[in-house]
């Protein structure tokens, strides 16, 4: 490999990284996680809206007190928001970070030679 | 949709608190954040400490920073207040601007941190071809900017007469002019670096009053929940029991309900188009702390909009739905009537301050990033296509920074009637439109391709601005009961060039420019596999960008 990473054309070190199986590993493993939960929360959240545009009465009905349905739908709204702020920042630190740097160190190793 | 930061404010107003208080506490916080500014300034600026900070902020000061950059007067005034008038409705509407943070979080963020390092367009042009795909982002990020710093300067003229007791044009005008000369100074100053520290003493300012008034309102009912809505409905007796079950506002009619879908469309995709909420990813060092930004920024806000809904009801249950349509600025008035009835003027003059405060952080981010746009990417990019030194480059930053605080300023005098609620949603519509396909495209298709971006942003730009010219916000809205002036921009009900029904285009355009955005690329055969590699590489493994920095 050449050390300039410059270089354009077959040998340039990005074009070389992305096809290797640790990149397409790490790629595979970012969109498997943001992709799926993307949807759910976008589905969730218009679900919601739909509901409370459409089904009001439903919405409006009281669970205990004054705490209605809507309510608690529009706290779950939160919840979920919290939890995949959670679980993504928990999964992303410990399971994606290692495979980015290791794929980053090999790069840095191509250029500085 | 009718106004959250309504103007037109009665002259029969009921005047509470002590105007030079308020006024007081809002020089000490302008005197005290201007005092950190110029010790933080340090000399000379390059461009990258001028538009970022040369990404020397941690994740936890960032993410403070952002909820300080995202929280407006919109949200705090605005939400409080439609939740005390309007219920349910006004909280619904909070959900969209929090839950909009997942497609940062999880799709933009770190991969924008990764690929760019002074402007949006930096990502845009990436793979692409440089000089349209930044004229086009250039255009549609100014254009973003103007709406946005549009409604914050017309709320300040709003806020004017309710928060300082003066009224009149001319007064208001004065306090247009002093925001806009300190958010001036501001950004000259103290740049990226200086506006930062000035949203987090703001953020952190914001929600500690706010955390405030939510505990002895709760305090006031026994921190029984059900107790305060319980209150809120008895001092609300036309909306009553409404007030717990959404439609209030936007249940009217079946145009209306399909217009909140369109909102909450704009809402949820918009966030994560706005160009200075962007600009602020690159105010760190790496993705791992632009991750932990919107970690940071998420559970700010979504624990503000928490706080704001029993601020709101607490505002319908204290002081009254009628009381609150009475004041000056109606809905606005429900969070500072709240802590007049709770701590007297003192607390007021502390929550008129503070809301001050939160317009001038706001504005000062807008300008920044809209000023490092033109800089960056037209005087730098198009112009010297590439070739100037970056004391130029700041300086035409720093000249900017002028003009469009003189524009913010003229443009609020003249949009100080208008409905700011629409601007602020205008604003939304046009970064999910023409900002965000164009980011997902070029962070996620491969194939994806010059002439693409140009078709989605600038269709989504061009759909966007027509529907709104078209629709009843502009014209051809029923006369309000018991007047002959129409709540639309244009006021005379005799004008009216209306066509398409819906007040949030969102729902067409976001799709269009999608569309758009794929049609373009197909048509096209160019694709650059080695700038694709470079790309994706970088973006997932930040390779290269502590290299960008040392520039």
């Amino acid at each position: 490999m050449s050390n300039d990473a410059r270089i354009r054309g077959d040998e340039d070190p990005y074009v070389a990284m992305q096809t290797t199986d640790e990149f397409q590993a790490l790629r595979r493993k970012f969109r498997g996680f943001v992709f799926p939960m993307t949807g759910f929360f976008l589905v969730w959240y218009f679900v919601y809206v739909l509901l409370s545009t459409f089904a009001p009465g439903f919405m409006g009905t009281k669970v205990v007190g004054n705490i209605t349905i809507g309510l608690l739908f529009g706290l779950g709204q939160f919840v979920t928001t919290f939890a995949i702020t959670f679980i993504y920042a928990r999964w992303a630190n410990r399971e994606l970070d290692p495979l980015a740097d290791a794929i980053g160190a090999r790069l840095d190793g191509v250029k500085e030679h | 949709m009718t106004s959250f930061l309504s103007a037109g404010l009665p002259a029969e107003a009921t005047k509470v608190g002590s105007p030079a208080l308020n006024i007081a506490i809002f020089a000490g916080f302008v005197l005290v954040t201007l005092v950190v500014i110029v010790k933080l300034a340090s000399g000379k600026k390059s461009a990258g400490e001028f538009y970022t900070a040369s990404g020397g902020f941690s994740g936890r000061q960032n993410g403070i920073a952002i909820a300080g950059d995202y929280l407006s007067a919109a949200s705090f005034l605005g939400i409080a207040g439609a939740i005390a008038l309007q219920g349910y409705d006004g909280f619904l509407y909070s959900i969209g601007f929090l839950v909009a943070w997942l497609v940062a979080l999880l799709l933009v963020a770190e991969l924008m941190r990764n690929t760019g390092r002074l402007t949006m367009a930096d990502v845009l042009s990436y793979r692409l071809k440089q000089r349209p795909v930044r004229i086009a982002t250039a255009t549609s990020v100014l254009a973003v900017s103007f709406f946005y710093l549009l409604a914050q300067m017309a709320g300040a003229g709003g806020l004017v007469s309710l928060l300082l007791g003066v009224e009149g044009e001319g007064a208001q005008n004065i306090v247009i002019a002093v925001v806009g000369i300190v958010m001036i100074a501001y950004v000259l100053i103290g740049g990226m670096r200086g506006t930062t520290w000035v949203q987090i003493i703001k953020a952190v300012l914001l929600i500690a009053a706010t955390a405030i008034m939510t505990v002895w309102v709760l305090g006031k009912y026994g921190f029984n929940l059900s107790g305060l809505f319980d209150a809120a409905i008895q001092n609300n007796p036309k909306v009553g029991e409404k007030l717990l079950e959404p439609g209030v506002k936007y249940g009217v009619s079946t145009t209306t309900k399909i217009d909140f879908i369109s909102l909450s469309l704009a809402l949820v995709l918009g966030t994560a188009g706005l160009p200075h909420v962007l600009q602020r990813f690159y105010t760190v060092p790496t993705s791992k702390q632009a991750r932990k930004s919107v970690e940071w920024a998420i559970w700010l806000i979504g624990g503000f909009y928490l706080l704001t809904l029993v601020v709101g009801y607490g505002a319908g249950a204290l002081v009254g739905a009628e009381e609150i349509n009475k004041a000056p600025g109606k809905a606005n008035a429900a969070a500072p009537l709240l802590a007049f009835e709770l701590g007297g003027s003192p607390f007021l003059g502390i929550v008129s301050g503070i809301a001050f405060a939160t317009i001038l952080a706001v504005v000062a981010g807008l300008t920044i990033t809209a000023s490092a746009t033109f800089a960056h990417d037209i005087y730098k990019e198009v112009i010297k296509r590439g070739d100037t030194t970056s004391d130029n480059e700041v300086r035409v930053a720093r000249i900017s920074a002028v003009a469009i605080g003189i524009i913010a300023i003229l443009g609020g005098m003249f949009a100080k009637s208008q409905n700011i609620a629409f601007l602020v949603a205008l604003a939304f519509a046009v970064a999910a439109s023409a900002n965000l396909p164009t980011i997902l495209y070029s962070l996620f298709w491969k194939r994806f391709n010059t002439r693409g971006a140009l078709w989605s942003i600038y269709g989504g730009l061009i759909s966007t601005i027509g529907l709104i010219i078209f629709s009843p916000v502009v014209s051809g809205k029923a006369p309000l009961p018991g007047t002959t002036v129409s709540p639309s921009m244009i006021t005379n009900p005799d004008i009216d060039f209306s066509w398409f029904p819906l007040d949030n285009p969102g729902l067409v355009t976001i799709p269009l420019a999608f569309f758009l955005g794929w049609l373009g690329t197909v048509t096209s055969s160019e694709y650059n596999a080695q700038k694709y590699a470079e790309m994706e590489v970088r973006s997932l493994t930040g390779h290269g960008v502590a290299k960008a920095l040392d520039h």
